[in-house]
């Protein structure tokens, strides 16, 4: 029943979210502001974490195909299927959910108990729309962007270990990478992408606005924020590669 | 004027305010006094409709705040300006910022109009030259005054004062009580002050309510609440040694 009765409540929030803004002008600029905390902040950790994973995606892939019988560029089509089709949407995504979802959960949490959310509420501002819609705006646009360059990084990641380690020669990698590829491959993670960012901000947004009490409950709102938005990371990940894939 | 009409809230089976009937007059600086956790704080958010009231109704001026739709809402709250316990500055924010925000939501005005006015209210509060600071930087009174003139500078017509004194010492809080009642006189708004401070009551309490218990237990000004013989008010009011001392 709690479920049902969250759900109603976020529904809720989501229709005084997306009402029509008060003054459009402040409402851009605050989307430009959260496209540069939201995005460009988490660029570092994308960057270091997709070109490590592709490092390792390709060793294992390349010492797990030790038969004679399998090419050589296998290593590098497998590598590519894995960045594209799920490390760099889904576990970028959920690494995004602990980065961006704590913070957003957490700054509007300490409005919320600094009673700052009051005082826009009294000034006769819709303060679900003035903080939250920017933060999903700015996460379907951007996070798209952070999963490309994910995606570029990752290979470039697996064709430095492969050819460093002796693993393959960058023309396998490479003959690998171009091997059947399908462009819808793509789409169908920018898709999951841009569904996954509206995941992350709109459920970190709930549970900060929810927020009651303290310190104490701002960690709590947080802690939730990033649990429920990697479970529905994970859930929308399952229907959607159902819907497009399947 | 603000009237609230047989005022009732529930926090589930608990009636934490029972049939509050009072009007708040213009001009006047209209206290709601009582001990902590007799309802002074659910009064004020009922009335600027933070809490939805269970019964009876509130009047700004005669216009019903139940029997509008929400956009009509958000124009009254476009009338009301609020003094938060806190300060509830925007931490993101700098001084400016904070005071030019409503007049950025809501007005037409250039720039340098918004400069203009943000300077002059933080004149009007004793404040120069702390544009550029962020709530961080700023002491409690500095937060308290900055508050104010958020407050004021979308010209309210209703100003809301949440325990302004709270966390101040008595010369600051002096200072804060008589900004609060020049501000009500000077541009004869309807202000509403939450308070449990004597002091406060002593120096502008033209209009006093006093919450009992959730119910409206006494009502008079800064007078009369010296002379009477309320029980529970004698209470309140000569609560501490140095009081009882006075009195005698």
């Amino acid at each position: 029943m709690k479920i049902v009765y969250e759900f109603g409540k976020y529904l809720l929030l989501m229709k005084l979210v997306f009402r029509k803004p008060e003054k459009l002008s402040i409402y851009r600029k605050q989307l430009l502001l959260e496209i540069n905390y939201l995005g460009f902040d988490s660029l570092g950790i994308v960057a270091i974490i997709s070109v490590f994973m592709g490092a390792v995606l390709t060793i294992q892939m390349a010492f797990n195909i030790d038969s004679p019988l399998v090419p050589l560029y296998t290593i590098g089509f497998a590598t590519r299927k894995s960045i594209i089709l799920e490390f760099s949407p889904t576990i970028i995504s959920l690494i995004l959910a602990g980065k961006v979802g704590s913070r957003i959960a957490s700054e509007i949490g300490t409005m919320r108990v600094t009673e700052q959310i009051d005082a826009l509420e009294i000034m006769g501002i819709n303060p679900p729309a003035y903080l939250i819609l920017p933060k999903i705006i700015a996460s379907m646009l951007i996070n798209p962007i952070l999963i490309i360059l994910s995606m570029f990084l990752a290979i470039a990641g697996g064709w430095l270990a492969g050819s460093l380690a002796g693993l393959l020669s960058t023309a396998d990698y490479v003959s690998g990478l171009q091997f059947q590829f399908k462009f819808f491959d793509i789409v169908y993670a920018l898709i999951k992408t841009v569904v996954f960012a509206f995941i992350i901000a709109s459920i970190s947004g709930y549970y900060g606005y929810y927020t009651n009490g303290g310190a104490l409950e701002v960690g709590r709102s947080s802690t939730k924020a990033v649990v429920n938005s990697s479970i529905m990371i994970i859930l929308f990940n399952l229907i959607l590669t159902q819907l497009l894939l399947a | 004027m603000i009237e609230a009409i047989n005022v009732s809230k529930f926090f589930y089976e608990k009636e934490v305010l029972k049939s509050i009937n009072f009007v708040f007059e213009k001009g006047k600086t209209n206290l709601i006094i009582g001990q902590s956790g007799s309802g002074k704080t659910v009064l004020m958010k009922c009335l600027v409709g933070l809490f939805q009231i269970d019964k009876g109704d509130v009047r700004f001026d005669g216009r019903s705040f139940l029997e509008i739709t929400y956009d009509e809402k958000k124009k009254i709250r476009q009338e009301i300006g609020m003094l938060f316990q806190g300060g509830a500055l925007f931490d993101s924010m700098n001084v400016e910022e904070n005071v030019i925000f409503p007049l950025s939501m809501f007005t037409e005005l250039s720039k340098e109009e918004k400069l203009e006015r943000a300077n002059f209210c933080l004149k009007r509060v004793n404040l120069e030259n702390v544009n550029k600071l962020f709530p961080s930087e700023l002491s409690g009174g500095m937060k308290k005054r900055v508050a104010i003139a958020r407050a004021i500078s979308a010209n309210p017509r209703y100003l809301f004062c949440d325990e302004p004194n709270s966390g101040l010492d008595p010369s600051t809080s002096i200072v804060i009580d008589n900004l609060i009642s020049e501000i009500t006189q000077e541009y004869q708004i309807t202000t509403v002050v939450n308070t449990h401070d004597m002091n406060s009551v002593i120096e502008i309490g033209d209009k006093i309510a006093f919450i009992y218990k959730g119910e409206l237990w006494w009502e008079g000004d800064k007078n009369s609440i010296l002379h009477t013989d309320n029980k529970e008010i004698n209470d309140f009011v000569y609560a501490t040694e140095l009081t009882r001392r006075l009195k005698k």
